[in-house]
């Protein structure tokens, strides 16, 4: 009797060990620990929690740490996760007028109440290396093999600076970039912040300038379309759902797209703000308000034009993004995107992708979008062999009328003219 | 740090029988029951993020898991085969979540999973087939828009399928759709029996089985009922017709199995042999022997065994 050579559950159970040992790496090298990731890629476990739609700065570490860095891998771990957790109610609406400023930005007043609040960001940073951060604390790290980026980056920037002058023998003499570098010297000295920081589209409103925004009749609760099925046309909240947990580089090419052409919005940041929020739960058996704790949040804010019309004077339209973490990039992305699918709404055309919520929705996802992609390499002989058995009878089939026809025709023409 | 990262003694957290939460089971089945009611037509419904990724067949795992109990006997294949990585991967699943009995008898099994494949055995009253979808709309390919398809299906508008099946004639000599070949169910709904190659569709018509098709990804499941008319869509002048081999399985001889195709040297050399591992174990145990088994088994491909 003979039986299939059967191997798959051992090499599946093998794959298992293989990635556990890629993961690790370099036994030499210490492993790195959740916290350091929580604390030191932040910005990396932000993604992490919008994406897998969960507010939970450990998690997002260690899935960071589980999936070897792999940010889609790492949200993925973070839904399949979350599916399971119990719900036990729904927050109070958040306030973010009154967030905890950390960085405030407008890019439609020169001056405001509570005024610009740069705060940490990247955007007035020259994009060199930073070499001092090679050095490990307090211990230095063993000497890198030659020929790996370390070496190789050591010599290009040795030539560099013989090139530029001082600026990047500063940049790498450890005295000249004190810790907490990335802030602003003199960010000990600085006044307090103004308590109130009222937001730009706020200020707009007052005036009637801004579109309102008005929750729907009776203030339903928002759909959630983890647990139903979106249909189409999709509303404002499945939409700003659906893009909180969408992909970054998607929303962001999307964005980029409205404001290049392909759309027809032309927005002002009317305002930034990155900061910590309180979130409040009221428990049934209390009857009012407690308070669970803070979350980092980024809100960006676009002001758009809108032309009004015969029952509407013309007032500005409000692009929306609010996301977990410092995220400023997907706030944004989400606030383009946002006012670009409220072309409907407006009486506007809908010709172009970032436009069209199908094609949004369907296609933010990027833990559905990478496993769909990524089904193809499971196995499709079956299919394969069902379109072999078509092809090669298309192409018999054909291989023989054309030897019938040439025959009938001109039994003396060269092979190659049949090709 | 935040109170599920210690759990007490056990790492591994809780989880409800099957994987699902009831409240989950419970909506899976309403819709389910109303895919039943109304065969072919796709009933959205809540799908769940699962731990296997989109497209890897979560929808049909969760009609599964809604579907499993102590009593079954669950078999799962992927292209027809038992041991397929992706069909090996589902069966552990349940057999950790649901301490589920398996199979690879067709005929023992109550549930049987699938991807891309019908069970060469007949099916039988009382078993359930769960197919994997990756694209539960038969008219997506013509009409990318969702809430244009729901309207075609609404008005049973199907003639936009019709000329492109017909433009495969003009242009090519036949319809060249080799699985997911369109069907319409009860003369209603023009319905997408998975990628299952067109060879696979007469064993949906008037089958005594219940079939069940879940999309996760799309978030849809559709059913057919036992005994439930299923026909391939085609033209009188072109009536619709199955794959066919000019050579039976080099293992077991079978001359009415769907064949896989084996490249066995680089010299051109081809060997076909059953799709359905179980259907070509099952003749091999009753004393078939193909032309090529000999060569199979020194190479590897098979191993004799004294019985």
């Amino acid at each position: 009797m003979y039986v299939a050579v059967k191997g798959g559950e051992a090499a599946i159970l093998a794959t298992h060990d293989l990635v556990a040992e890629a993961r690790r790496g370099d036994l030499a090298v210490p492993e790195i620990t959740v916290a350091q990731i929580r604390e030191q890629q932040a910005l990396a476990c932000a993604r992490v929690m919008n994406e897998g739609s969960l507010y939970d700065q450990d998690l997002a570490a260690l899935a960071l740490k589980q999936s070897q860095g792999d940010v889609i891998e790492a949200a993925f771990l973070m839904r399949a996760y979350r599916t399971t957790l119990p719900r036990f109610g729904s927050s109070e609406p958040l306030d973010t007028a009154q967030m905890a400023i950390r960085r405030r930005v407008s890019a439609t007043y020169k001056d405001l109440p509570g005024g610009q609040v740069l705060g940490p960001t990247y955007d007035y940073t020259h994009r060199l290396f930073d070499f001092a951060l090679m050095e490990t604390e307090p211990q230095r790290a063993p000497s890198p093999p030659a020929g790996e980026g370390w070496g190789e980056g050591s010599r290009d920037a040795s030539d560099m600076s013989s090139k530029t002058g001082a600026n990047v023998s500063d940049l790498r003499d450890p005295s000249s970039a004190p810790s907490g570098h990335l802030l602003p010297q003199g960010e000990k000295d600085r006044a307090p912040l103004d308590t109130t920081m009222p937001r730009v589209p706020d200020i707009l409103g007052a005036e009637g300038l801004m579109e309102a925004e008005e929750p729907p009749e009776g203030d339903p609760r928002p759909f959630d379309l983890t647990r139903d099925p979106v249909s189409f046309p999709a509303d404002r909240d499945v939409r700003l759902q659906s893009m909180a947990r969408g992909d970054e580089g998607f929303l962001l090419g999307l964005g980029y797209s409205v404001q290049r052409g392909f759309g027809g919005t032309h927005p002002f940041v009317g305002e930034v703000r990155v900061g910590e929020v309180a979130v409040e739960f009221v428990p049934e058996e209390l009857g009012f308000a407690v308070d669970l704790g803070d979350v980092t949040l980024t809100e960006c804010q676009m002001v758009n034009q809108f032309q009004g019309s015969k029952d509407v004077p013309p007032q500005f339209t409000r692009g929306y993004g609010l996301v977990f973490g410092h995220s400023e990039r997907k706030a944004m992305s989400m606030s383009l995107v946002d006012r670009a699918l409220k072309a409907r709404d407006f009486g506007e055309a809908t010709n172009y992708p970032a436009q069209q919520d199908e094609f949004v929705l369907y296609h933010a996802d990027n833990v559905e979008a990478a496993g769909f992609v990524e089904h193809l390499k499971l196995p499709h002989y079956v299919d394969f062999q069902g379109e072999l058995e078509l092809i090669r009878r298309i192409r018999r089939e054909r291989e023989e009328r054309l030897a019938q026809e040439q025959g009938a025709k001109e039994p003396d023409t060269m092979p190659e003219a049949a090709e | 740090m935040t109170v599920h990262q210690m759990p007490a003694d056990d790492t591994k957290p809780a989880y409800n029988y099957a994987y699902l939460d009831e409240q989950t089971k419970r909506m899976i089945r309403r819709a389910l029951l109303k895919a039943v009611a109304v065969p072919g037509y796709q009933v959205p419904f809540g799908s769940r993020e699962m731990p296997l990724a989109r497209g890897w067949g979560t929808g049909g795992i969760q009609i599964t898991a809604a579907i499993i109990g102590p009593a079954d006997t669950l078999k799962v294949i992927d292209q027809g085969a038992d041991d397929t990585t992706n069909a090996v991967s589902i069966r552990r699943f349940f057999e950790r979540t649901a301490d589920a009995r398996t199979c690879e008898a067709t005929d023992e099994a109550t549930i049987i999973q699938t991807r891309h494949r019908i069970p060469e055995a007949p099916l039988k009253s009382g078993q359930v087939m769960v197919y994997q979808v990756p694209t539960p709309e038969p008219l997506r390919r013509l009409e990318p828009r969702e809430a244009e398809t729901r309207k075609m299906h609404a008005w049973a508008e199907y003639g936009l399928m019709q000329v492109k099946l017909y433009e495969d004639i003009a242009r090519y000599g036949e319809i060249t759709k080799t699985y997911d070949y369109p069907v319409m169910v009860n003369d209603r709904y023009v319905m997408a029996p998975s990628p299952i190659p067109k060879f696979d569709n007469p064993k949906m018509h008037m089958s005594p089985a219940l079939q069940l098709f879940g999309a996760g990804r799309e978030k849809r499941i559709y059913a057919l009922p036992p005994y439930t008319s299923v026909k391939s869509l085609d033209f009188e002048d072109h009536p619709f017709r199955i794959q066919s081999w000019t050579q039976p399985c080099g293992l077991c001889g079978a001359g009415d199995s769907y064949l896989d195709e084996v490249v066995i040297d680089d010299q051109g050399g081809r060997m076909f042999v059953c799709s359905d591992s179980h259907y070509c174990e099952t003749r091999r145990a009753e004393g078939h022997r193909g032309t090529m088994l000999g060569d199979a088994a020194a190479s590897g491909l098979v191993e004799e065994t004294t019985p």
